[in-house]
């Protein structure tokens, strides 16, 4: 199946794009989705441990299920304020 | 009450906002307090140009939201508004502006306190500083919405 991929700040550049379409093999968590990442983008991976997810616009564990077509977004630590 | 604008913010139109919205609830509003986060011309040591930020502009409302929620459960009555800039800003220029409203002074001040230390552990904004020697983003907190003992923290800070 395919999910769509966002990156942000750090991700985002270092994948030089704020999208993509991944595919993973079903079933699939957020985990798995993160790991098909850095396979393709492999500069992301030292952030392994500090990065959030949201699947559809809501916080998720990286262990959540992911369906086809989901938008996956990859977060890293936040500096807001 | 809630925005992520590219646009400059106004302290003013939040606070009339957030007074509007309480003025004939419960006891009524008393006091505003309002805090303003601004792009300051140094980090460690360094001298910055111009900062950019960035949201996940849909999830950061919904975080702001949240916020509101968690604390209209812990101050009941009061109400709060927050305002997040993104793009690039200059020196001196507001990237967020925070305004609570309560029946009583000491409750608004705790209410402000309180909604910017949660932005800074949950919402999903970022910030890149720009110097005048090279760049970085800024990296915080990872966010754990679930993590009860960070929100515990932020009461803490806020009720000192």
């Amino acid at each position: 199946m395919h999910v769509n991929v966002r990156l942000f700040a750090r991700l985002r550049e270092l994948a030089e794009a704020e999208s993509l379409t991944v595919e993973v093999p079903t079933p699939a968590t957020a985990a798995t989705v993160w790991r098909a990442l850095c396979v393709t983008v492999p500069a992301l991976t030292p952030f392994e441990r500090a990065v959030s997810c949201a699947i559809n616009t809501n916080f998720s564990r990286m262990s959540q299920p992911v369906a086809d077509g989901d938008d996956v977004a990859f977060l890293p630590p936040v500096s807001g304020g | 009450m809630l925005a992520v604008t590219r646009a400059p913010l106004s302290v003013d139109a939040l606070a009339a906002e957030v007074e509007a919205s309480v003025r004939t609830r419960g006891e009524g509003c008393g006091a505003l307090a309002s805090f303003l986060g601004v792009v300051r011309a140094t980090h460690q040591g360094r001298a910055v140009r111009y900062l950019e930020y960035e949201a996940f502009d849909a999830l950061a409302l919904k975080v702001f939201a949240q916020i509101q929620a968690e604390a209209a459960d812990r101050w009941p009555g009061a109400a709060l508004g927050i305002a997040h800039r993104v793009g690039r800003l200059s020196i001196g220029e507001a990237s967020v502006v925070i305004v609570a409203a309560t029946a009583h002074r000491a409750e608004s001040f705790q209410v402000c306190r309180y909604a910017i230390e949660r932005i800074k552990q949950i919402a999903p904004v970022w910030k890149h500083e720009f110097f005048e020697d090279g760049e970085a983003w800024v990296e915080g907190a990872v966010v754990n919405p679930d993590d009860e003992a960070a929100r515990a923290r932020a009461l803490e800070i806020a009720c000192m």
